[in-house]
This record gives structure tokens, sequence and C-alpha cells, in this order.
């Protein structure tokens, strides 16, 4: 007899490696690069192109590592909510103990190599934005206060903040502007979710605000925190990291976004429901694309700065 | 009993074994990626051979 034929259910049920990389939210990751990436790039500073490639590797896998450790904490909310329930952990494909073992060797993993590959300024910053998004907000704010995305986002607007450190070794009001930006983007973001989501936190317990406060307070609270994120947005395009290309996509997506959060405003849970959450859907969609947006066109204003001073040059 | 040349533990846990063998792989060219644009770049001189390379430097171009 092998060993192999002592426990046959459990080996029927083999985690294959897709479901380890799904540990690392492969979705929010995506998001992670690209910032991280815009950060690198955008910053005053030559960085060697493999360099920058193992700096935004090494940041997404810290990324991952992050997400590794949410779902081993979060695996009984996670297994309630339907739009997390087939994750790996809840779904059984892979263990908790697995989750949480992968999870810090690849937080460990992915800060000393960055602070190898780049400098210490960007891995302490990894290190600590690892640390804020499973100790501050998946283990302490998530489940306490309703308040939790609004400071846990903080954890999310880090990443363009770590490229600009890779590239530069240090922190600038430039990087600063980039995680406000991320910063005051994610309340809306996440409300609109939770508003089309309807049921899935309140079974899970998760004091969202739509659980909490109710659901005309969180269109209200969606409306306040697109307007001061419309104000810092385009407040950005007067700064060094801004310009008018910038500004111009600044001004057509932050009319775009601000309508869309004064048509939630305006809306009940009656005419919701009756077109199934339409207007809330499409604010999280456009929500998506005014970050992408906003990132590519800071990448594209460094880039032009960076012809400019080529081209004179010449 | 007939021997089988590969237990079905084996074909069940083909890709994951591939996954973690290539992502190991992948890891080893990595670092060796790094090192080499670490060592041609100079950055793991030590600071006292920076600054003799550099007085060196500075020296041959006083008596230019």
């Amino acid at each position: 007899m092998s060993d192999a034929s002592l426990n046959p259910t459990d080996l029927e049920s083999d985690a294959q490696f897709g479901d380890y990389f799904a540990l690392l939210k492969p979705r929010v990751m995506t998001l992670v690069v690209f910032t991280a990436l815009v950060g690198l790039l955008a910053a005053p500073a030559e960085i060697h192109p493999f360099v920058a490639f193992c700096a935004i590797l090494f940041i997404a896998v810290g990324g991952g590592a992050s997400g590794a450790l949410n779902m081993w904490w979060d695996a009984d909310i996670d297994a309630v909510m339907r739009r997390t329930a087939k994750r790996p952990v809840p779904s059984g494909r892979v263990t908790g103990q697995e989750a949480l073992s992968i999870g810090l060797a690849l937080s460990g993993f992915s800060v000393v190599f960055l602070g190898l590959a780049t400098n210490w300024v960007a891995a302490g910053l990894l290190a600590f934005t690892i640390f804020f998004y499973v100790v501050i907000y998946t283990m302490w704010l998530k489940r306490w206060t309703p308040q939790n995305i609004v400071i846990g986002g903080a954890a999310g607007a880090f990443p363009p903040m770590i490229g600009w450190a890779a590239a530069t070794g240090g922190i600038s009001v430039e990087s600063l502007l980039m995680f406000s930006l991320t910063f005051l983007w994610t309340p809306p973001h996440f409300w609109a979710l939770a508003l089309f989501m309807r049921k899935d936190y309140d079974n899970a317990g998760v004091p969202m605000l739509t659980v909490t406060h109710g659901r005309p307070a969180t269109r209200r609270h969606v409306l306040i925190y697109t307007v001061l994120l419309a104000a810092l947005a385009l407040a950005t395009g007067f700064t060094s990291a801004g310009g008018p290309l910038y500004l111009s996509v600044a001004i057509v997506l932050n009319v775009m976004f601000l309508k869309g959060a004064w048509e939630i405003w305006q809306r009940d849970e009656h005419m919701a429901e009756t077109d199934n959450y339409a207007v809330e859907k499409s604010f999280f969609k456009l929500s998506l694309l005014y970050l992408f947006l906003h990132f590519g066109a800071l990448l594209a204003e460094a880039a032009v700065d960076r012809a400019g001073i080529l081209w004179a040059g010449f | 009993m007939a021997l089988k040349p590969t237990h079905d533990l084996h074909d069940r846990r083909y890709g994951r074994n591939l996954g973690v063998g290539l992502t190991l792989a992948a890891f080893i060219a990595v670092i060796f990626g790094l090192t080499v644009v670490k060592v041609t770049r100079g950055d793991f001189e030590s600071p006292r051979a920076a600054t003799s390379a550099s007085g060196t430097a500075a020296e041959t171009e006083d008596t230019q």
C-alpha cells in the first residue's frame, strides 16, 4: 500500500496550479501592476529596463501575497458571499493553511527581492502595504467599521508610490498625488459594487455602509467622495505630474463620473430594482475605466516630458 | 499485480508539478538576469573600490 491510498477522498480534489495562482487575486494584480508601472515610468529617474521589470514583478508578487493572506483570513465570509464563494479556500480546493503558508512565503520573498533589486525605501513601502492590507484592513477594519473601504483603500493606493520609490529611492509630491487619486477613487468604486451586489455583504455580516447606514446614505456618500475625487483629479492637472493632455482626459472623465454619481444619488431602491441597478453597474464599470485612463494620462504626460527633453537635446 | 509506470497521483498532479517547475525555472532566470545587470553596472563594487577607481581616473586626468 502506498501513502497515496491512505486518504483517497482528499487526493481526488488535488488543487491545480491555477488554484494557487487564483489565491493571488490576478484581477486585482492587474491594477497593482498598471499603477506601479505608471509610478515607476513617470518618475524622473533612469532605471535599467530589466531592473524595472523585476521591480514590477516583485510588487505584483507582494500584492498577490497579501491577496492570499486575505483569502486565508476571510474564508468564512467569502463562503457566504456569492461573489467570492468560488475562491480557492472557501470552495475547498486549497486549504487555509496552504493559503497562509504561500502568503507568508511570498510576502517575505517579494519584499527582500524588491529591496535587493531596487532599494529599501521601495521594499519598506511594499512591506507596509502588505501589513496594512492584511492586518489593518482585513483583520481589523473590514469587520469592524463601515469606513473599512475608505481607510483600507490606502493599501490599494500604495503601488504607484512603490513604483516611484523603486525608480527614485524616495517619496515626492507626484507620488503622493498618485496615491491620493487611488485612495479617493476606492470608496465610490466599492460602494457602487455594494449597492448592486445587494444581499452579499448583509449575509456575510460585513459592516459595509449599505448594511450599517442604509442605501440612501451610501448613495449620498458615493456623490460626496466623487466630488472630492474630481477636485483632486483636476487639481493634479495643474501640478508637475499633470499637463494639458492629462487635464483634457481628467475633465472628460470627471464630468462623466460626477454625472454618474449624481444619478446614483437621485435614485431610490425602487428605481434601481426596476432597471436591475443599470446606473450603479455602469458607474462601477466607468470607475474601472476612470482609474486606468487617469494613470494612462499621467504616463503619457511623463512620456511627453521625456520626449521634450530628448528633443531639446538635439 | 502489474506495475503501473505512473500512479494516478502523478497524472492528477502533472499540471501542478509542471507549473511549480516552470515557476522555479523562471525565478532562476530572473535572479540570474538581475545578477548580470547588477554586476555589469558595478552595483556590487565596495565603496573603497569605487573610490579608488574614481581616484585613479582623476589622477589619469591630471596627468593628461
